[in-house]
């Protein structure tokens, strides 16, 4: 009986295919609009989320210049020097390490290959503060670190572009005019929120850096990780009083440095991501509403134009619950027809506007589930209430209508 | 399957249909239509009956509750014994689906659908496969002499081909009974005399029983019975021992 009554359903979305086509249209929109906002949402907290475990935990960046504002003056302020990492190191509490980074974007050639990226130099405590694992071969040894020595670790992208699918470690690289041997191989880590493909750089000790690429002994940033369940504001007010000290700002004097807490910011993008998802998300659930009151219309429109149909079908022996069935399953066909075009819509849509908006395209099995279920409820709810009154009509009338 | 009550007389034939005193009554109160005022009939099986009588005489309306689409307000109505006044909407359905084939006036095909759809319809709801649907519609379809117009529309039919197609309708759930309210009401006289001699052939063929409501005189003349209705009531039964 139920296939039979799909049978109909389907001849009869059929017989009518302007009509149907309509039906469907406002719930494929409907569909279409919420998956595409909660894909794309999720998108960008994914982004956020990725970034916020990447930094590693409890990371505060200190950099030289003012923090806000187009006023931002970076030109004025000195620069950092090793000593001042030491003197975090050993002046500040509940501190796991500190990295004095610098950085320079540069040519690297292998062999045939050449390509372009950052270099960082740096300490050991580069690699725990940021959260990097080596999958193979080894960090600095002291001697390296001590003597700058031209050796490096390298991210995977750079590795791939150089080295294609061979193993970097223990190769040659040549930066400018000197060669580096590879000693290790970092683990994959993806884009950041950004975009940014953060496997795509080169670490190197930090006196190497600055005495081959930089010529001085300035250090760019330093990234300080603070130990877990400590407090990472503590930890900020601590460095800005020792900072402050060591560059002998004046106390009417603004800071010329700056201390950030990117776990605290990328926090509030991640939840302002999601809030903003849930309303994108309920917008759209709105429309997806819309749609279905429009399937109950122009079901209505059809029981009132098909009373005499019904009233054949009852004459030659339907039963009051096949005519319910059969209105009842065009309904949430059609509903469930939108559902799936919308799905394919979603997916097209999402696809394209994540890579515009340079966010991660993350398929997401449960609101298209969630999506698609909806859009049959939506069919069975209001599809019922003219499926009823076609059932209900009396063959006499219904044959007499028109 | 005889086609006994030629003789106008005693029938030893089942009664397959029973009036007893029915009455029918639209509205109420000051607004209240009696359109039946008492009617007895039997009606046996093989039988070809025309119905006949004035325009508002209650034909249609004894046809409705023959044909178990509506119910008496007072009376019986006995179908093969059962009385179908005390059956539910549902089972009345199911008598309908069973026992009955309905040709209409207005010809009540599904529009946009075609022929063979159209006299499959009653199938569907009798759980028949694919196969047996098609097989038994084409044969209905042949009997009716329209095997060559299966897929066409009703719009790409002619009016007589499409009361034919209803009447294919009609006979391919193999009914006990058939009833034509004004079947060629809507058609000239060449086209009436067709479907007449079908509708004919049927019952002396197939033994199908057979209610017609008709206006002509001329078409009354193919059955063995004329039963007249005047103001709710039969006003007369005669039996025709030589039909045309
Ligand atoms: N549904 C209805 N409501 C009220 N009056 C009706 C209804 N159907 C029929 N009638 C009335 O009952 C009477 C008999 O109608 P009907 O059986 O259609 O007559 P016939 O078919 O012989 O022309 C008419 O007066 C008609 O107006
Ligand atoms: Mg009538």
């Amino acid at each position: 009986m139920l296939w039979n009554a799909l049978l109909l359903a389907l001849r009869e979305i059929r017989r009518n295919l302007t009509r149907s086509f309509l039906t469907v249209l406002g719930i494929l929109i409907g569909v279409a609009a919420v998956i595409t906002m909660v894909t794309l949402g999720n998108g960008a907290t994914a982004a956020v989320s990725t970034q916020i475990s990447s930094l590693g935990s409890n990371l505060l960046m200190v950099r030289p210049g003012q923090r806000l504002g187009a006023g931002r003056d970076t030109a004025g302020a000195a620069a950092f020097k090793l000593a001042d990492a030491s003197a975090i190191e050993s002046e500040v509490s509940q501190l796991n390490g500190v990295a004095p980074v610098v950085s320079r974007t540069v040519t690297v050639v292998h062999l045939a290959s050449n390509w372009s990226t950052s270099v960082v130099g740096s300490s050991n405590a580069y690699f725990s503060v940021g959260n990097w694992k080596i999958v193979d071969g080894r960090i600095f040894s002291d001697t390296e670190l001590q003597t700058g020595k031209a050796v490096c670790v390298l991210g995977e992208t750079t590795s791939n572009k150089l080295f294609g699918s061979e193993n970097p470690v223990g190769g040659t690289i040549r930066i400018k005019q000197f060669s580096c041997e590879v000693i290790g191989l970092l683990a994959a880590k993806g884009q950041s929120s950004m975009g940014r493909d953060q496997d795509d750089t080169i670490v190197m000790p930090l006196r190497t850096v600055q005495r081959r690429l930089t010529g001085n002994q300035d250090v760019g940033m330093l990234l300080v990780s603070v130990q877990d369940g400590a407090s990472t504001s503590a930890a900020k007010q601590q460095i800005e009083v020792l900072m402050r000290e060591r560059r002998r700002i004046a106390a009417n004097q603004e800071d010329d440095f700056n201390v950030l807490d990117t776990r605290e910011i990328a926090e509030m993008l991640s939840s302002t991501t999601r809030v903003l998802t849930l309303l994108l998300g309920a917008v759209a659930a709105v429309s997806l509403l819309v749609g279905g009151v429009g399937i109950m219309n122009i079901m209505l429109v059809s029981v009132t134009e098909r009373t005499r149909e019904i009233g054949i079908r009852l004459a030659v022996g339907a039963l009051e619950r096949e005519v319910l069935l059969q209105f009842l399953i065009e309904a949430v066909v059609l509903s469930s027809i939108g559902g799936l075009l919308g799905m394919m819509l979603a997916t097209v849509a999402s696809i394209v506007l994540a890579n515009l908006m340079a966010v991660p395209y993350v398929f997401g099995l449960q609101i298209n589930l969630l999506a698609f279920l909806f859009s049959a409820a939506i069919g069975v709810i209001f599809g019922y209430f003219p499926a009823r009154r076609a059932a209900r009509l009396d063959p006499i009338e219904a044959l007499r209508h028109e | 399957m005889s086609t006994a009550v030629a003789d106008g007389g005693t029938s030893a034939a089942p009664a397959l249909i029973e009036l007893i005193g029915v009455t029918k009554t639209y509205g109420q109160g000051a607004v209240a239509m009696q359109a039946l005022r008492g009617v007895d009939l039997v009606v046996h099986e093989g039988e070809f009956v025309a119905i006949m009588g004035p325009s508002g005489s209650g034909k249609s309306t004894a046809m409705n509750i023959l044909g178990c689409l509506d119910v008496p307000t007072t009376g019986s109505y006995r179908f093969r014994g059962v009385a179908v006044e005390t059956l539910s909407r549902n089972q009345r359905a199911l008598l309908r689906r069973n026992y009955l084939g309905f040709v209409f006036q207005g010809y009540n095909l599904l529009g946009r659908t075609s022929a063979l759809e159209n006299v499959e319809l009653p199938l569907l709801y009798r759980g028949e496969s694919v196969a047996a649907r098609h097989a038994a519609a084409r044969e209905a379809l042949a009997a009716v002499g329209l095997a060559n117009w299966e897929h066409h529309s009703p719009a790409e039919l002619s009016g007589g081909q499409q009361q034919r197609a209803a009447i294919a309708r009609a006979i391919v759930t193999h009914p006990a009974v058939l009833l034509a309210d004004e079947p060629t009401g809507n058609l000239d006289t060449q086209r009436s005399r067709e479907i007449m001699e079908l509708v004919v052939a049927l019952n002396r063929d197939r033994g199908i029983t057979v209610l017609m409501v008709t206006h002509e005189p001329d078409m009354a003349a193919y059955a063995r019975r004329v039963v007249r209705f005047v103001d709710g009531r039969v006003e007369s039964d005669i039996r025709n021992p030589e039909p045309a």
